[in-house]
């Protein structure tokens, strides 16, 4: 018993001190954010404010047009989860359930789309876009998080890994494929959804290389991409900034606590961790 | 609306081999046509735009293989390739190590591990341009905190991302906090999966806690070590977002990464062909790495 309670402790020991180290820039942040800046623009900085203020906020709120890229920002991350959810476990269940010709094939094609980097892919799409007038809208954003490769293998690898019994029971009971698949499949795909939907929130939320070639109007403009420009225009305002970090993180930790405890599990299915 | 009216018309015609080909294409299609139309058809025209020397608004002349060979005597090309390699030497090791001392930790049954899990994983959910706000703020080399730190323990304040033999090595300590939640994720997940009866057969056989974790868990980690060296392999290479939004490539274009390269070239001077080939050249050495990877752990 000795040696293991002394292993405890030494964990702890070790593990308190990281975890705040990971977290301290971002507590700071936070509290950087209810700052007035006369707190901030001094030397050594203040950890604590002294006085309390939400003017960070108020002013990214009603100066700027933050609240525009956060409505689009919001839209865009609908769309892309919406997207995902429907596109991605149809085609999950699709292929991982049914029969088809072409079925091999199209599955590889789309699995060897997976190794193509964004880079390759941001000149064509760019003028793809141009052609379709999409260039410099919100649609432009958007399109590209409609389905991806990645959730689609997600979505089959789970598929894979669900007993078949529950299905044929559902259509020996007169159920059709499509019924079978949104009464008894996609219920019990709550875990690889809620991975699936935390993923590509992260992904739409966060992007900012392909709104940067893609958007240049400020009204289209996303939430990260008006921080970039926000951070350049308001370099010293370190209360707004901050304000406006908050803000753009907040969404993104609520989800991954929400959905921290299917992660792991869902690293098992996919075959990942191997 | 098809998958129903294929259901329907199919068992009335008695067409039993079309019906699943309707059904199954009717649930991949819709996924299949998005993933398709923006991925191998780009894809495939990058390399036609590649062969060109187009400014994204003309497409330009048909010049051969010159944008290939251009590349070979750019020396700002070749100077973002060096400032890459030196990002992806010290992050891919450094962050994979991180992730699997950190699994490794929070495998442990002992109190607050949720809480520790979550502060380590959460950097990563922050995106490139929070954090770019965030590293600008503390490590400014006037009135950052962390130079203050150093200040009060009697060290030399720093220039960090402002000093060009500093920056790089601060980007890959900012990736590294940012990033190692992704490996200490997957490695935690492959942690859980090792039987249980293989660690403690190796204990009762005399084995240390040392060794067990050399001969008995590492080798099962394996294939996640292959994966997480690729993957982050990939994600090094194509480090962009967070110079974007901290130093834009300076001081004195020390952290001008290859993708950075790649924008200023097709979005900032309309070179697009030139750009396209570069994209072309590191997806092809992304590949080459990978494959390097794979056959070397399949050995």
């Amino acid at each position: 018993m000795k040696p293991k309670l002394k292993g405890r402790h030494l964990a702890h020991l070790i593990l308190m001190p990281a975890a705040l180290l990971f977290v301290a820039p971002l507590a700071w942040m936070v509290l950087t954010a209810f700052m007035p800046d006369s707190d901030i623009n001094t030397y050594p900085p203040k950890l604590w404010p002294e006085h309390f203020t939400m003017a960070g906020f108020t002013r990214i709120f009603t100066e700027d047009d933050y609240p525009l890229w956060l409505a689009n920002t919001v839209i865009v991350a609908v769309a892309a989860v919406a997207g995902h959810v429907v596109l991605c476990s149809l085609a999950g269940y699709g292929f991982a359930r049914i029969g088809f010709r072409g079925r091999g094939l199209t599955f590889g094609a789309l699995m060897a789309t997976i190794m193509v980097p964004t880079q390759v892919l941001m000149i064509p799409t760019f003028l793809l876009f141009k052609n379709m007038g999409l260039i410099d809208t919100l649609g432009a954003a958007i399109v590209p998080w409609l389905a991806s490769a990645f959730g689609v293998f997600l979505m089959r690898q789970f598929f894979l890994s669900l007993p078949k019994e529950l299905e044929e029971a559902a259509t020996i009971d007169g159920c059709s494929r499509l019924g079978v698949f949104f009464r008894v499949v996609l219920p019990l795909a709550r875990p690889a959804l809620a991975t699936l939907v935390v993923f590509t929130l992260l992904g739409a939320w966060n992007d900012l290389l392909w709104p940067l070639i893609a958007i240049s109007s400020e009204d289209s403009y996303t939430l990260q991409l008006g921080l970039a420009t926000f951070s350049g225009a308001r370099h010293t305002e370190w209360s707004a900034l901050m304000a406006g970090n908050v803000v753009a993180v907040l969404p993104l930790v609520a989800a991954f606590v929400l959905a921290q405890r299917h992660f792991v599990a869902t690293m098992s299915f996919s075959g990942l961790k191997g | 609306m098809t998958v129903f009216a294929a259901q329907a018309g199919g068992r009335r015609r008695g067409g039993r081999r079309l019906l699943p080909d309707l059904t199954g294409w009717g649930f991949v299609l819709p996924a299949t046509l998005v993933i398709v139309g923006l991925s191998l058809f780009p894809a495939a025209w990058a390399l036609l735009l590649s062969l060109r020397d187009g400014d994204l608004l003309t497409g330009g002349d048909y010049v051969g293989l010159r944008n290939y060979s251009d590349m070979l005597a750019d020396t700002e090309l070749a100077a973002a390739a060096g400032h890459t390699a030196v990002y992806t030497v010290l992050f891919v090791p450094g962050s994979v190590v991180l992730g699997l001392a950190l699994a490794l930790a929070l495998n442990l049954k002992i109190r607050l591990i949720g809480f520790y899990r979550t502060c380590f994983f959460v950097p990563y959910v922050v995106s490139a341009a929070a954090t770019g706000i965030l590293a600008n703020f503390v490590f400014d080399p006037d009135f950052g905190i962390v130079n203050a730190g150093l200040k009060a323990v009697g060290l030399p304040a720093m220039g960090f991302l402002q000093d060009p033999d500093q920056a790089m090595l601060t980007l890959v300590l900012i990736s590294i906090w940012g990033g190692v939640g992704m490996p200490a994720v997957v490695y935690l997940a492959a942690l859980q999966d090792i039987p249980r009866e293989l660690v403690e057969a190796a204990r009762v056989d005399g084995g240390v806690g040392r060794h067990v974790l050399r001969h008995v868990v590492l080798p099962q980690l394996r294939p996640a070590t292959v994966f997480l060296l690729i993957w982050q392999t990939i994600t090094a290479l194509q480090l962009f977002d967070l110079v974007y939004t901290t130093t834009k490539g300076q001081p004195l274009d020390s952290t001008t990464t290859i993708v950075f390269y790649l924008y200023r070239q097709a979005f900032q001077l309309f070179h697009s062909g030139y750009g396209t080939a570069i994209a072309y050249v590191l997806f092809l050495v992304t590949l080459a790495i990978s494959g390097a990877v794979l056959w070397r752990s399949a050995r």
